[in-house]
């Protein structure tokens, strides 16, 4: 049988250390959803939503109950929405947004990301069409979320759909005031986006994918939190290899759940996310392993070393784990999501230009971050422009997902709820970056050698 | 298949008894069984074959959650596999 201490040892990470599996996500194809009718083919994306991912939810909860770990989201993604609906004679893509909602809300799950583009070269007419709808699209649904790819290392960066991007989410802030800007929490921009992401608001199902795929995000910053507690004042190397052996553990849970998901579901599996997802729960914070290295509050000088740390470690540790490893892969540094975060930043420890920084080693980008509802979107297309700049010169994924929350201002705080938590309003620079954006055009790709 | 049981919490008279009673009438079959006493907290894993089972898996479950609720226990069962995905290679 197996050692007592290790069956314990589980079961306190599951209870104690809120070690999760943060979702379970299905990749579905809606290429062949594609008709000149907008209505017919609103109805085939619906039916081949909720005819494949019919007994997602179900078989999530099965899992969760015979192996007694938490699943906590259940989740559908779909073919870049653009690309489906461009086949469509119609000027109006919110119906599509609307057609992705049913069909999530028959399923049961709790998000369905896809309402994307990919315009990091340009744009054709769909993408125009889609990027146009996105604010009525994410302030009249309720689980669509939406992306869109500016840039990439290998095209560049596209400023005129960076532009754009600012504009859109002033826009979707504005139209979600009530909410203190919501729908800007369901909205990425993102540079080098991944296609087969499990995790929201930035999933999508890239065109390079199979028919129909299960991949799997696993967390546990709470676990990596506790492992390095037991190795205070260590060198360096003790914590990267303990961080690494906890990485494996993780995903190696992570690896039983995929297969076993794929299994029943009879859908081929396509990856494990090995992912470090903060959430806002006390001893469940990325923000708290940086100062468990010897912080005292994340955002203070070392917090990008230590970061690059952990990121690295996480991967090395997750990737013998599972056979097949995609996604983001990494540490997340959503600021909203993360108690230690949020904490950093109202005390002043973290601000902006140092999330910026931590960007460039940790596995995404700027992550549900407030900032004041005056923000002009020459700044916000301005952000997103430095943090594409960051993925397109690191061969990175880089993203942003922001939020100008209408009539807060500096030390207020948004709260969103639940897994988004609360983010507290955070100083942009007061000068103006409008003649930069008012030039449009393309940022070229970087060069891949005489990298200094 | 196979599943672990585990039950922690005060140390009492007849828990090793009610838990395979109730499996028992189940049809599961009791493989291995550890215990231990630390201080006052007993700790018990149960190795058991759930192949003949008579009931789903998740009303086995919630069967062995009620009768650890009723003595103020901490019983659970979970698939054998999680424990050596995570302590095995």
């Amino acid at each position: 049988m197996i050692n007592t201490r290790d069956i314990f040892e589980t079961i306190e990470m599951i209870d104690q250390q809120h070690l999760d599996i943060r979702t379970i996500t299905m990749g579905i194809s809606l290429l062949d959803c594609a008709d000149a009718d907008a209505a017919t083919a609103c109805r085939k994306i619906y039916d081949k939503i909720t005819s494949r991912a019919e007994k997602l939810v179900a078989t999530g909860e099965a899992i969760e109950r015979e192996f007694g770990i938490p699943i906590v989201h259940k989740r559908i993604s779909v073919t870049p929405m653009a690309m489906v609906a461009g086949a469509s004679q119609t000027e109006d893509y919110v119906p599509f947004a609307k057609a992705m909602d049913d069909a999530a809300k028959t399923c049961g799950v709790n998000f369905i990301g896809g309402f994307s583009a990919l315009v990091q070269k340009g744009f054709t007419a769909g993408d125009r069409k889609l990027i146009a709808a996105i604010p009525e699209a994410l302030a009249t649904t309720d689980f669509v979320c939406s992306s869109v790819n500016v840039g990439s290392t290998r095209a560049g960066i596209d400023m005129n759909a960076v532009r754009l991007m600012g504009e859109v989410i002033k826009a979707t802030a504005e139209r979600t005031a009530d909410r203190g800007g919501f729908g800007c929490a369901k909205l990425v921009v993102f540079c080098n986006a991944v296609e087969d992401n499990p995790f929201m608001a930035g999933a999508f199902h890239g065109v390079g994918e199979a028919e129909c795929v299960i991949n799997v995000g696993v967390s546990g910053p709470g676990v990596v939190y506790h492992a390095l507690k037991g190795v205070k004042g260590e060198p360096f190397d003790v914590v990267a290899e303990t961080i690494k052996k906890t990485a494996f553990q993780v995903t190696r849970m992570g690896q039983l759940v995929a297969r076993e998901a794929s299994r029943r579901l009879d859908v081929p599996f396509g990856i494990v996310d090995l992912s470090l997802a903060p959430t806002p729960a006390i001893g469940d914070s990325v923000a708290r392993i940086l100062e468990e290295m010897g912080l005292e509050a994340c955002g203070t000088h070392g917090t990008t070393a230590a970061l690059a740390l952990l990121n690295d470690a996480v991967k090395k540790g997750g990737v013998m784990a599972s056979s097949h490893v995609g996604g983001l892969s990494g540490a997340f540094i959503p600021v909203s999501e993360d108690e230690g975060m949020i904490a950093a930043a109202n005390c002043g420890a973290l601000t902006l230009d140092k999330l910026e920084a931590m960007t460039c080693v940790c596995s995404v980008g700027l992550d549900m971050i407030a900032v004041p509802g005056d923000t002009t979107a020459e700044t916000l297309s301005a952000i997103i422009a430095d943090e594409a700049a960051i993925g397109m010169i690191n061969s990175k994924t880089t993203a942003v997902r922001i939020i100008p929350a209408p009539g807060r201002r500096v030390g207020d705080t948004v709260e969103f709820g639940g897994l988004l938590g609360s983010a507290p309003v955070m100083p942009v620079h007061p000068f103006s970056s409008a003649g930069f954006i008012a030039r449009g055009g393309r940022i070229p790709a970087p060069l891949q050698s005489l990298k200094n | 298949m196979k599943a672990i049981v585990t039950v922690l919490g005060k140390d009492q008279i007849g828990i090793i008894a009610s838990v395979c009673t109730l499996m028992a009438g189940h049809k599961v079959n009791v493989l291995d069984i550890s215990q231990t006493l630390l201080k006052e907290t007993f700790t018990m894993v149960m190795l058991v074959d759930i192949a003949a089972c008579d009931i789903p898996f998740a009303d086995l479950a919630s069967a062995l959650e009620a009768e650890g609720a009723a003595r103020s226990l901490s019983i659970r069962i979970q698939r054998e596999e999680i424990f050596s995905a995570m302590h095995k290679i």
